[in-house]
């Protein structure tokens, strides 16, 4: 099911004007950055189709750059986004996307920071403020970031699978979709699972000392970080 | 969710002798695994926000930030409350309604997207408008709201809800079904009636193309919610009257999903036909682009002049 929910018919309470354009649009931003981990230095974001022709009207920049400040869909701020990342040092720039794109409502954000680290996400927009993630630092796998996920780097080894849902299972923490995705045969690999409850502190650190592992990252539209309002 | 077409939800509600809105809490519920009591008061507070949203449009200025849209709520509410509306004063009054909250909108104001932000001034004209007339309680609104939701939800996950992807049918059409349906259960009718609503709702909305001008969320997107909120009215008092739809409402989606994929590019949310390109639609639209570059297409290490950075 796209749309997991009534509160994804229902809501969310957001700033206007558009659910897709902006709304969702705050949202990629969010997601984007919590895969980054930290807030970025410079941000190149690429808007494919409806995205690209319509973004100015809609607020689209401002949004992508609300959710890349940790706002949330209904902060009054996200009209002022773009001039509060400039006065954060962040460096946004917005270019139109070649190509084909996997939903007419597409964004492509590339994500670095001071000291050169990076993540990149391709997000659509489907509607009513619902996102899906289709593409994280390159791997070609799915989220809507409407429930808790992990998302694993790792080295793609017979068994490394086992041991992440073993650990999950072990706490008792159920996985309700999963996604693998590899570069290539023995290369790095990348695991996103979406749970049913939020992962402790203390099960994300069993998951970093996996030996295969490399990053564990959390993406939850619905933890409210303390930048939100 | 133990429902996908709006046959099985509505079997779900007979079978179970619950109402729509609470064959959806106790999905929600189980789905979830959030507390009822918190999924109800997320609701309430919801229903909160687009009674404020109303209160606003009807009482602040509501010019946007192209300056294309604002006011015209008020001057609706004025013939309500002054003159003689020819719809009535019930329906007109929810078409005011309908468009304070889509004029909030515009103007980057707080609503709740139901299901989206280009038609959320439906539902809540509707039912804000019933709420007074028939002096229900909230209580009674939110159960309406998940009723509603419940709608929502099959036509979202069966055709679309965004009109980039179905055209304005996905979005105005969807709310406008949503509003019927739920209309009707509030008013005591039964399942049946309330999806034999729905289906005879979005029937007369089938096809609507998304075109707005500038790729805005004013014209003609405002006006479409105040229209729609006297369509759903109307709708459900068909499906109370007993009128049934003739094709069952799940196949009406499924030809709203036909539809849409079949509708154009230029039809589906990027300005580039319908009324966006009448010749006033392209003359407002050039208007608000003087001096604004339209985006570069990405290449291979962008240099500064290349790249566009709309932070300016």
């Amino acid at each position: 099911m796209r749309f997991k929910n009534v509160f994804s018919i229902i809501g969310p309470s957001m700033v206007g004007p558009s659910s897709s354009h902006t709304a969702g649009a705050v949202r990629i931003g969010l997601i984007a950055r919590q895969l980054l981990g930290e807030q970025p230095a410079g941000v190149k974001i690429a808007l494919y189709g409806s995205f690209a022709d319509t973004y100015w009207g809609h607020g689209t920049d401002l949004a992508l750059a609300g959710g890349l400040l940790g706002y949330a869909t209904d902060d009054a701020r996200v009209a002022d986004a773009l001039e509060e990342a400039q006065r954060r040092g962040i460096e946004i720039t917005f270019v139109k996307g070649v190509g084909l794109a996997p939903h007419p409502n597409t964004a492509k954000l590339e994500l670095t920071t001071a000291d050169g680290r990076k993540a990149q996400v391709v997000g659509a927009s489907i509607g009513g403020g619902n996102v899906v993630i289709h593409e994280m630092n390159g791997f070609d796998i799915r989220c809507s970031g409407e429930y808790p996920t992990i998302v694993v780097l790792h080295h793609d080894r017979p068994g490394v699978i086992a041991s992440l849902t073993g650990v999950l299972g072990g706490s008792g923490t159920n996985i309700g979709y999963m996604g693998v995705d590899r570069k290539g045969r023995s290369a790095e690999a990348m695991t996103v699972m979406e749970l049913d409850t939020v992962p402790s502190a203390e099960l994300l650190e069993k998951l970093r000392r996996i030996e295969e592992v490399k990053e564990v990252t959390v993406i939850d539209l619905n933890s409210r970080e303390a930048d939100s309002e | 969710m133990r429902f996908r077409t709006l046959k099985e939800l509505a079997n779900l509600s007979m079978e179970e002798g619950k109402s729509l809105a609470e064959v959806m809490i106790e999905d929600q519920a189980a789905e979830t695994g959030v507390p009822r009591e918190d999924i109800i008061a997320q609701m309430a507070d919801y229903y909160e926000k687009m009674k404020e949203a109303v209160r606003r449009g009807l009482t602040e200025p509501t010019t946007s930030r192209s300056g294309l849209s604002g006011g015209d709520a008020v001057k609706v509410l004025d013939l309500v409350e002054n003159g003689t509306p020819s719809s009535g004063d019930p329906s007109s009054r929810a078409m005011a309604y309908a468009l304070a909250v889509s004029e909030v909108n515009a103007s980057m104001g707080r609503i709740i997207a139901t299901p989206t932000a280009g038609s959320c001034g439906i539902i809540p004209g509707v039912f804000v408008s019933s709420q007074e007339r028939f002096g229900w309680s909230d209580e009674h609104m939110v159960n309406g709201l998940f009723a509603a939701g419940a709608i929502g939800y099959v036509i979202a996950n069966n055709s679309f809800i965004s009109g980039a992807e179905g055209g304005c049918q996905a979005e105005v059409g969807s709310a406008i079904g949503m509003a019927a349906g739920a209309l009707v259960e509030l008013r005591g009718g039964s399942a049946e009636q309330a999806m034999h609503a729905v289906g005879l709702a979005l029937k007369n909305t089938l096809g609507l193309i998304c075109d707005p001008v500038a790729g805005l969320v004013e014209i003609p997107c405002i006006v479409r919610n105040g229209l729609g909120a006297v369509n759903a009215l109307a709708a459900a008092d068909m499906g109370l009257a007993g009128v049934r739809s003739a094709i069952p409402s799940d196949e009406v989606v499924s030809v709203m999903l036909e539809v849409g994929a079949a509708m154009p590019s230029g039809h589906r949310e990027t300005g580039q036909g319908g009324l966006a390109q009448t010749p006033t639609g392209r003359k407002l639209t050039e208007g608000l682009m003087k001096g604004r570059k339209p985006l570069q297409p990405e290449i291979e290490e962008p240099s500064a002049e290349e790249t566009v950075k709309t932070a300016e």
